[in-house]
């Protein structure tokens, strides 16, 4: 996919990538986050992620922030400046364009490049110049990048007080002292930079945001009040966001033993009518589906975010996978509703989020949040969120409505299968959860010729239900393509260009692409894949090995889509590979 | 409030002569004599004969999966601390399946009363060994008698901090309703084991075995002096104590959350969305 400072097409001016590599602990997030900041507060559009390995200490990481004025939701591969920490930085050398820059410190780090601009800049020595310690170092690398595209230095000056604030107030100071050096060294200095100025850019400013962060706004933008997990990659996110929350915003955090205690806790605290959640990694929600099931059978709504990486097992804890759709669709012992939403981009897991409470609320059913470490790691800069948008619909019967009934019935048999909710405590009725098989009081049952047969369709009628909430895939491309390229959940943005740059390189409608992607991953909607009938060509585009959405395709519609794009070794798909094995189907037929 | 009456009559599914009956009556009389208002009690349970118990009363509850009684009363307590939560399980639920939750709800010391039935056997399953079941116990599945060291409950308890820790036998219904009381008055976690014969599976442990070795503790037995409690609670043999082993005040889970001390969590305003509006400006 091309990129670079120059226009790409018309009305995209600017759409650039920085890439810090270096070792776990030397500060990459932290650069990465304040440059990813300062572009967001001049109203750039910002995507950035983090390619990590499972270690607290050494390896070799990167940050790498794209940013462009027109919306980007994926990373890019080609890399406009790169900031080596480390020697194996040099592995990404191969991904720099004729006018890319490299930065490095020749005392900490040797590198030569063949392409580009080599920028060997003294950056502990500036640090400590300046009064700075090592790590400072860092802050002089971010100055520079800013520098040589003259970014107004300010806004990074303004992004260091905001983290230091008045009371490390002395600690700051010394950081924009670096800072400052950092970026006079470079500003208009360097011969080889090539890059364009971004010095006439002002924007209004964005919010940037994290998956975790997004999911954590979004539960807590619904009144959600109690989240038990146990720290899992990439999931934690969530619970730390909302621990730091807790006292402003009444939501309780507590660190479960283990995740059976997790989803246990969470429909505890649901009965008693708490908006409750948990959150973590394939490998905690495997311990949950005892639990899962529990949810089933006693209709209490819960939340749960499962944020994959790949596996079998602990798999590569750091990496991205889609790897536990059918997982999630299937999991539990028996046959009871749930919905499975997989958000494809960082706003949409905000507001995916607040309507999973919604929907597990009016259905009293799960609903699982599939996201993925790409999702849960990467930051976005997100236009205005409006709150308006977010409704909160508890459906709980209220002390005035209970006093009115004649009686109340915790299972009560309904056309819908969804009986009326109350909670434990009101003055009135009591209510009951039974794991057992039970009849409409909620006592245990073994009336095998009524109740169970009634229980089983009651429960299951729900599904119809939420068939309805099912929304359709988004439709991205010409109304004219006879191709299409199907993904659901945090592909979106990798295949949405994939698309934008094939349908670039083709003026034949037969060769003019569209991509069908799907957020609502479950239950599926037969309806919803009419689109199917009038293609060409189909490819199903997945971040795992089997194909598990094509297999849910050919589940529901009875269509077997055999051209797949799978890539399944922890990182998430960029444009350029999809388009490539798009092309590849195409040639050979 | 609770009468016997209005706690309703059900048929039970457990044997004659079962522990659990006297386990029901005394739990019943507790709730009449503590004068407790049932619309705000919620009996929590997990699987098996003994977790049937809130199904035989007219209550609150959740008789949810086996072993996992405990985090779903500590979710309870947590959204709702309004609540008088008690949870009735047995032996195999609580000290087996549920371990590790029972280790960290007593460090939690979220307030609950926890009520074990405790036969040391597997009834449900068909007599099987139970976490509690004693060294040689012989079943069929154990078929050369129980080779590992049993679980002490109430060391166990005494030494992660819980705040009440009773033993009572179910056999002498005035005193098993009393612990029941006290367990349920105490701030904090309470545990109250009570041993009970299963007359199916249990041919070892059963009424007589219990009545000839159960005796209650003196009365300057020091509830608050931890060794000597845990002396006590490690007691078994030819004498078990009976009575309130143990006993702490250390603050609750919901007094040190600092989240619900005027009001309970449900009752706080959470109802619209735009008072995270200031939350949002940070991200600019």
């Amino acid at each position: 996919m091309p990129t670079g400072l120059k226009a790409r097409s018309s009305s995209v001016k600017i759409d650039f990538t920085i890439k810090i590599g270096g070792e776990a602990g030397q500060g990459l997030a932290t650069m990465g986050f304040l440059l990813s900041k300062a572009f967001a507060r001049k109203g750039l559009n910002v995507f950035a992620n983090q390619v990590i390995q499972s270690r607290i200490r050494g390896g070799h990481n990167w940050f790498q922030i794209r940013a462009s004025d027109a919306r980007v939701l994926a990373p890019s591969a080609a890399t406009d400046i790169l900031i080596a920490l480390d020697r194996e930085s040099s592995c990404h050398l191969k991904e720099l364009k004729a006018n890319s820059v490299v930065i490095f410190d020749s005392t900490v780090v040797k590198m030569e490049s063949t392409l580009g601009c080599p920028l060997d800049i003294p950056l502990a020595k500036i640090a400590s110049e300046n009064g700075g310690n090592k790590i400072m170092s860092n802050i002089a690398a971010v100055a520079c990048v800013l520098g040589l595209l003259e970014y107004d230095v300010n806004v990074l000056f303004e992004l260091i007080r905001e983290s230091f604030g008045d009371k490390d107030k002395a600690i700051g100071d010394v950081n924009i002292k670096v800072a400052q050096a950092g970026y006079d060294l470079v500003f208009k200095k360097v011969k080889c930079n090539k890059l364009p100025s971004l010095s006439a850019l002002e924007g209004k400013r964005k919010m940037l945001v994290s998956g975790s962060e997004a999911v954590a706004l979004g539960a807590l933008a619904a009144g959600c009040q109690f989240i038990s997990a146990y720290p899992m990659s990439p999931s934690t996110g969530i619970m730390t966001y909302l621990a730091a929350k807790e006292d402003d915003y009444h939501v309780v955090v507590e660190q479960s033993e283990d995740e059976i205690a997790s989803i246990n806790m969470a429909l505890g605290a649901s009965f008693a009518g708490a908006r409750s959640m948990t959150a973590s990694s394939g490998g905690g929600f495997a311990l949950m589906v005892e639990g899962l099931s529990l949810a089933g059978m006693v209709e209490t709504p819960i939340v749960i975010v499962v944020a994959q990486r790949p596996a079998p097992a602990t798999g590569l804890p750091t990496r991205t996978a889609q790897e536990d759709l059918q997982f999630v669709i299937h999991a539990g012992h028996g046959e009871f509703p749930r919905m499975v939403l997989a958000p494809a981009t960082i706003e949409e897991a905000f507001f995916a989020t607040a309507r999973a409470f919604n929907i597990a609320d009016t259905y009293r059913v799960p609903v699982i949040i599939l996201s993925d470490q790409f999702i849960a790691d990467s930051y976005l800069t997100v236009d205005d969120i409006d709150l308006k948008e977010v409704k909160i619909e508890r459906n709980i019967l209220s002390d005035e409505e209970l006093k009115k009934l004649k009686e109340y019935k915790s299972y009560q048999i309904t056309k819908s299968g969804v009986s009326p909710r109350a909670l434990p405590g009101n003055p009135y009725f009591f209510v009951t959860a039974d794991s057992d098989e039970h009849d409409e009081t909620g006592r245990i049952t073994e009336d095998l010729d009524f109740m169970r047969p009634e229980m089983v369709k009651k429960r299951n009628r729900k599904n119809l239900g939420l068939l309805k909430e099912a929304r359709p895939p988004i439709r991205y491309g010409p109304k004219d393509a006879e191709d299409c390229l199907i993904g659901w959940g945090s592909t979106y943005g990798a295949l949405k260009e994939a698309v934008d740059l094939l349908n670039s390189e083709s003026r034949k409608r037969h060769e003019k692409v569209a991509l069908f992607h799907f957020s609502d991953v479950w239950p599926l909607n037969e309806k919803h894949f009419t689109f199917l009938k009038k293609l060409e060509f189909a490819a199903v585009v997945e971040n795992n090995f089997t194909g598990q959405f094509a297999r849910l395709i050919a589940e529901t519609t009875g269509k077997v889509i055999k051209n797949r794009i799978n890539k399944f070794n922890g990182l998430p798909f960029e444009a350029e590979e999809i388009a490539k094995a798009y092309r590849k189907f195409k040639k050979n037929g | 409030m609770a009468d016997l009456e209005s706690l309703g009559k059900y048929e039970t599914a457990w044997c004659p002569g079962c522990g659990d009956f006297g386990i029901l009556d005394a739990v019943r009389d507790a709730l009449v004599k503590l004068d407790a208002d049932m619309h705000k009690c919620v009996f929590v349970s997990g699987i098996g004969q003994a977790a049937k118990l809130p199904q035989y009363m007219n209550c609150n509850f959740f008789n949810g999966l086996h072993g996992r009684s405990l985090p779903v009363a500590t979710g309870i307590k947590i959204a709702n601390k309004e609540l008088v939560v008690i949870v009735t399980s047995g032996d195999g639920d609580i000290y087996g399946e549920g371990g590790n939750h029972f280790m960290h709800a007593i460090r939690r010391n979220i307030d609950i009363t926890v009520i074990v039935h405790n036969n040391q056997v597997y009834g449900l399953t068909k007599g099987q060994a139970s976490p509690t079941s004693d060294l040689g116990f012989v079943t069929k599945v154990q078929t050369h008698g129980v080779i590992s060291e049993p679980v002490h409950p109430l060391g166990l308890a005494v030494t992660l901090g819980a705040g009440f820790v009773a033993r009572s036998f179910s056999g002498d219904k005035e005193h098993l309703s009393s612990m029941i009381q006290e367990g349920i008055k105490h701030k904090g976690f309470s545990l109250v084991d009570v041993l009970q014969p299963c007359v199916t599976f249990n041919k070892k442990n059963n009424f007589v075995w219990y009545k000839q070795r159960v005796y209650k503790l003196a009365a300057d037995h020091d509830a608050h002096d931890k060794h000597k409690a845990l002396e006590k609670a490690l007691e078994w043999g030819d004498k078990i104590p009976t009575g309130v082993i143990y006993q702490d005040g250390r603050p609750t889970y919901e007094d040190a959350c600092g989240l619900m001390k005027d009001k309970a969590l449900i009752g706080q305003d959470v109802s619209s969305p735009s008072r995270i509006a200031p939350v949002l400006e940070e991200f600019l």
